[in-house]
């Protein structure tokens, strides 16, 4: 089998007051359905390893990962390389259910921005409240980065991980590098 | 530039995160009706100055729909409210009526 090849090769940009860097190949499943349903919830934490999130929210275990996107859509992270096995195990729990769950793997791109000022980079490109008391560890957010749809969430103060889609990674690389710009900084959001 | 709550997924941000698709609570004329209901439903739009009830989509965020009751004058939003409903919810009525007592709640779409 071919090795899996993310959208810039794990392109780094250490030059700004923020260092903006894709992440290597990630697995990610989405499951849409009825996210109040029983067999529904079960599947999906059976599969993720992660208690079900709440709304807008992001549950992680070690590098597995759920997110709540809409009312009825989950993003599921794990490894790139155990995606076949749970897109597996979960389609078969959830025989009879009206659902659809799909290996998205290789139609996103992901970038961390790390770095004392990283929310100022999402400030300056997102309609988000940036504030560490309004966007908090653990929050998950979709939404506008400049001209293309994107989602977020902080792993770690002072890390933000952000996925958009594959066909917008080279545009999402250079936005985040310019908003990152040293000597940039507004230093808004010092605590 | 609208400050606008999305029922759905509980998100509040501005505008341009959300898009705009017209007037809510239209009654559908399809194949059978009149041509002048089925024009009517096509193509005849309210155009108030004041109260009025949209249909928006979280299109950036969690991409469902839902409607919001605004002021076309002074871009008050008096609140949003469930894609799933044919008329506005009364809280949404007695608020707009708090706020703009001139107004006729005969006018809301039922």
């Amino acid at each position: 089998m071919s090795d899996p090849v993310t959208a810039l090769k794990g392109l780094k940009n250490t030059g700004g007051f923020a260092s903006i860097s894709e992440v290597g190949p990630t697995g990610m499943i989405t499951l849409r359905g009825d996210l109040s349903a029983k067999p529904v919830i079960k599947a999906a934490v059976a599969a993720s390893g992660v208690t079900m999130p709440e709304q807008g929210r992001i549950g992680s275990e070690g590098n597995h990962a759920m997110a709540w996107m809409s009312p009825d859509e989950l993003l599921i992270l794990c490894a790139y390389g155990d995606v076949h096995d749970r897109l597996a195990a979960l389609n078969k729990k959830l025989s009879g259910q009206h659902t659809l769950a799909v290996n998205v793997s290789d139609a996103r791109a992901m970038f961390r921005v790390r770095g004392a000022h990283a929310r100022e980079v999402i400030a300056k490109v997102a309609p988000v409240d940036m504030h560490p008391d309004a966007f908090t560890p653990g929050m998950f957010r979709r939404t506008r980065f400049a001209q293309v749809p994107a989602a977020f969430w902080m792993p770690e103060p002072d890390v933000v991980q952000v996925i958009c889609f594959r066909s917008v990674a080279r545009y999402m690389y250079d936005l985040l590098g310019m908003a990152a710009q040293s000597r940039s900084e507004v230093g808004y959001f010092r605590r | 530039m609208l400050t606008i709550h999305c029922p759905n997924c509980g998100v509040t941000a501005e505008e341009t995160e959300f898009h705009a698709h017209g007037e809510a609570h239209l009654k559908r004329f399809g194949p059978g009706s009149s041509e002048d209901d089925f024009e009517s439903y096509l193509f005849m739009r309210k155009n108030p100055k004041g109260v009025h009830f949209e249909r928006w989509r979280h299109q950036y965020g969690c991409g469902k729909w839902f409607h919001v009751a605004r002021c076309t004058t002074t871009l008050e939003i008096f609140g949003s409210y469930s894609a799933q409903t044919t008329e506005p919810p009364k809280e949404i009525i007695n608020h707009i009526e708090n706020r703009r007592p001139d107004w006729n709640a005969t006018e809301a779409p039922k």
